[in-house]
């Protein structure tokens, strides 16, 4: 026979179960992003240039190499890393070199970035390298921007739309 | 590590104690951990195929679809999205503590790796179910979910353009993923359903169904937590701004927050790291394995007895293959035996009566003989003295009974007190090498060969075959399963049962008075 005190004992071991389901299910909360902050997102992928560029083969080059593979030039597949700056209202979020992809480093490199910043206007530099030079930039945007809080500000990159695009 | 398990099991078996006292060794929820993940993944599929008659599956309506199941049809639907969250979170719960359990308990040893090995994948199908699932919601957490996921899968460079980036704009892109999401989160507790099938083939009888009286508790206790506190859906997603505070479900997201702290490298090699080392348990440290039985067939008749109560479905019946009028034979198939000795305690042929000393049973473990068994046994009892002279009878995985042995308490032990024949308590008895046997063992409900405890009862009570001869005075033989921790209750149990064997010895002294007195007066 169950007796009273057993009974009790059971009801409350539930109870206690369901309050640790009913509690840790969607709590404590966790805050992942400041609500008063915006975020700026630095996001695109972007194939530099080749770290040498093609030249012809050599009379004597050409002989060293298998008869199905000889061709007329050789293109080496390394592309240089790509190298990108964010400034904001002239503070330095960001200066960071890329590498490219792929076991030969031929791929695109992929740059994925989120910047919390404070909303309202700022002025945005960006710039970006992609080429073998030391010094300077191969393409750079200027803008002013207006962000609210929790806005997402996107830097995007497309070769094809003439460099930097934002939205 | 074995400190840490030691620990670990003294710590279960005192909390198991108080949940004994509550529940009863029936309902104990502790020993029905695997029964209840099942009984958790049915709830799940039930309310699971409900919600998905109403379930919008499009990105832009799956939110809406399910804002009204939870408000306009918060009686039906709203109850079902509840019990499908609560019961998965409870699967959660369940397999932790099932898997510390099983490690506590030292119970994936041997050919008994296989299921610890096959738990190991379910951990990971069981968190990603619950994570897509979460994700077809759509809303802010489903938004952060996302983000994080598709950071941490980008940590990997193998797929290309950073899956992150759908995450940011394009609608069209990020709705193609939650179609792929959908489709895991059917797909994934399938194949989770088809492992945990996988999971108890090598146990006979798998305990894959609670008890009633359990099953009806726990739902009754997950649907009034649906009533008082229903599941529901937070803002809706939104690309184009960050998910701020989210209110996670830490049973299925607590790497969550560490995913957004350290590099996705880490957590990779972390995750990869923890489940390799888990796959390796059952080898660490790769310990010498005890020989698993042996079949004689000269002394087999194909009762079939031994395979119809291996724990561990280790033995087959096969035609005969020495040319013996019998029609069966025991095979036992060495990958699965775990050495318990249950099927030696099952054979008819292994009786300590038979005096041959060559002769064999029909099936034995080589590492603990019968004949041994029944050598140990007279050994002990040799100079025992007094009128309540016991023969304890233990077995290696609870409470070692050894401390106990005075002038008059002669102990043996053995892998599982399942592997005892009923006929040694015959022959303890009738050849009044002592005046009681007490056997003793894992805790009821929770035998460590699983069949052990169940199986000497039913032998013990007559129900099960090989059944103790009736000749034998019932009186005479007390047990005690007391596990590791009820040390005090089975010290007092073998006191009440040699005060009654002084008791029982008495009145027998005294009707022998009384016949003899009575064969006096007819003499005189
Ligand atoms: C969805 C999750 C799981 C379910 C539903 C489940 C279910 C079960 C069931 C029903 C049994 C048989 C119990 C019996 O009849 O004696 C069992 C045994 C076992 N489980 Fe699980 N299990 C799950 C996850 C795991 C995990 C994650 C591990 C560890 C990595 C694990 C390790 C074991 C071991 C070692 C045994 C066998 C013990 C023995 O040989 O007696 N299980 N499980
Ligand atoms: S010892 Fe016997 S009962 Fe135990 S697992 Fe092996 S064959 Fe089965
Ligand atoms: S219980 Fe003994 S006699 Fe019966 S089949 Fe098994 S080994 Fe043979």
């Amino acid at each position: 026979m169950l007796r009273f005190s057993q009974l009790l004992g059971q009801i409350v071991s539930f109870i206690l179960f369901g309050l640790m389901l009913g509690y840790f299910s969607n709590s404590p909360s966790y805050t992942y992003h400041d609500s008063e902050m915006a975020l700026i997102m630095v996001s695109f992928s972007h194939a530099s240039e080749r770290k040498e560029e093609c030249r012809k083969f050599t009379q004597e080059e050409l002989n060293t190499l298998a008869p199905n593979m000889r061709r007329p030039m050789d293109c080496p597949r390394e592309r240089v890393p790509l190298y990108v700056d964010v400034m904001l209202d002239g503070e330095n979020l960001l200066s960071k070199s890329y590498n490219p992809t792929g076991l030969a480093k031929d791929g695109s490199a992929s740059i994925y970035e989120r910047i919390s910043v404070k909303p309202g206007e700022h002025q945005l530099i960006v710039k970006l390298r992609d080429s073998g030079r030391e010094e300077g930039y191969d393409y750079e945007s200027d803008t002013v921007i207006n962000i609210e809080p929790k806005e997402i500000f996107v830097i995007d990159f497309r070769k094809d739309l003439g460099g930097f695009y934002f939205q | 590590m074995e400190v840490l398990k030691k620990l670990l099991r003294i710590c279960f078996e005192h909390l198991e104690d108080s949940f004994d006292a509550l529940f009863g060794a029936k309902w104990n929820p502790f020993y029905q951990l695997g029964a209840l993940g099942w009984f958790y993944y049915w709830i799940v599929v039930v309310s699971g195929l409900y919600l998905y008659i109403f379930f919008d599956t499009g990105v832009s309506q799956a939110y809406k679809s399910l804002e009204y199941l939870t408000h306009e049809q918060w009686y039906a639907g709203g109850i079902m999205r509840s019990l499908h969250r609560y019961a998965s979170d409870a699967l959660v719960v369940m397999m932790m503590v099932h898997l510390l359990r099983e490690f506590a308990m030292d119970r994936f040893r041997s050919s008994r790796w296989f299921a610890w090995f096959t738990g190991i994948p379910m951990l990971w199908l069981v968190f990603t179910a619950g994570i897509s699932g979460y994700w077809m919601v759509w809303d802010q957490l489903a938004q952060y979910i996302a983000i994080t996921t598709a950071e941490f899968l980008d940590a990997v460079p193998i797929f290309g353009e950073a899956i992150a980036r759908n995450f940011l704009t394009d609608a069209k892109l990020s709705g193609r993923f939650f179609t792929l999401m959908v489709f895991m989160h059917i797909a994934i507790p399938l194949i989770l359903l088809f492992v945990m099938w996988i999971h108890i083939q090598r146990h006979a009888t798998p305990k894959v169904n609670p008890p009633k009286e359990l099953a009806i508790a726990t739902l009754s206790m997950l649907l009034i937590l649906s009533f008082i506190k229903p599941a529901l859906s937070q803002a809706p997603a939104d690309l184009s701004i960050v998910p701020t505070t989210v209110n996670l479900d830490w049973f299925y997201m607590p790497i969550y927050p560490i995913m957004n702290n350290v590099s996705g490298l880490t957590v990779w090699i972390a995750l990869i790291g923890a489940t390799l080392l888990l796959m390796m348990v059952p080898w660490m440290p790769p310990g010498k394995r005890a020989e698993v039985a042996v079949v004689h067939l000269d002394n087999c008749n194909g009762c079939s007895r031994c395979a119809a109560d291996c724990p561990f479905s280790a033995i087959d019946m096969e035609p005969r293959s020495d040319g013996s009028a019998y029609k069966m034979e025991a095979v036992v198939d060495a990958s699965h035996c775990v050495s318990c000795g249950i099927c030696v305690g099952s054979c008819p042929t292994a009786t300590p009566f038979r005096t041959k000393s060559e002769l064999s049973p029909g099936i034995e473990l080589p590492e603990d003989k019968i004949k041994i068994l029944r050598n140990k046994t007279i050994s002990a009892s040799r100079n025992l003295t007094g009128t309540d002279r016991v023969i304890v009878y233990g077995c290696d995985n609870s409470l070692n009974p050894v401390e106990v042995s005075d002038t008059s308490v002669g102990v043996v032990t053995m892998p599982c007190i399942g592997m005892l024949p009923p006929s040694f308590i015959d022959f303890v008895l009738s050849k009044k090498l002592a005046d009681g046997v007490f056997l003793t063992g894992c805790r009821e409900g929770d035998c460590s060969y699983r069949l052990g405890i169940k199986w000497t009862d039913a032998r013990l009570a007559g129900q099960r075959d090989p059944r103790i001869r009736k000749r034998v005075n019932q009186d005479r033989i007390g047990k005690y399963w007391a596990g590791m921790t009820r040390r005090k209750e089975f010290f007092k149990e073998l006191t009440t049962f040699r005060l009654r064997l002084n008791k029982l010895d008495s009145a027998q002294l005294e009707d022998q008075n009384k016949i003899n007195k009575s064969s006096e007066k007819v003499d005189a």
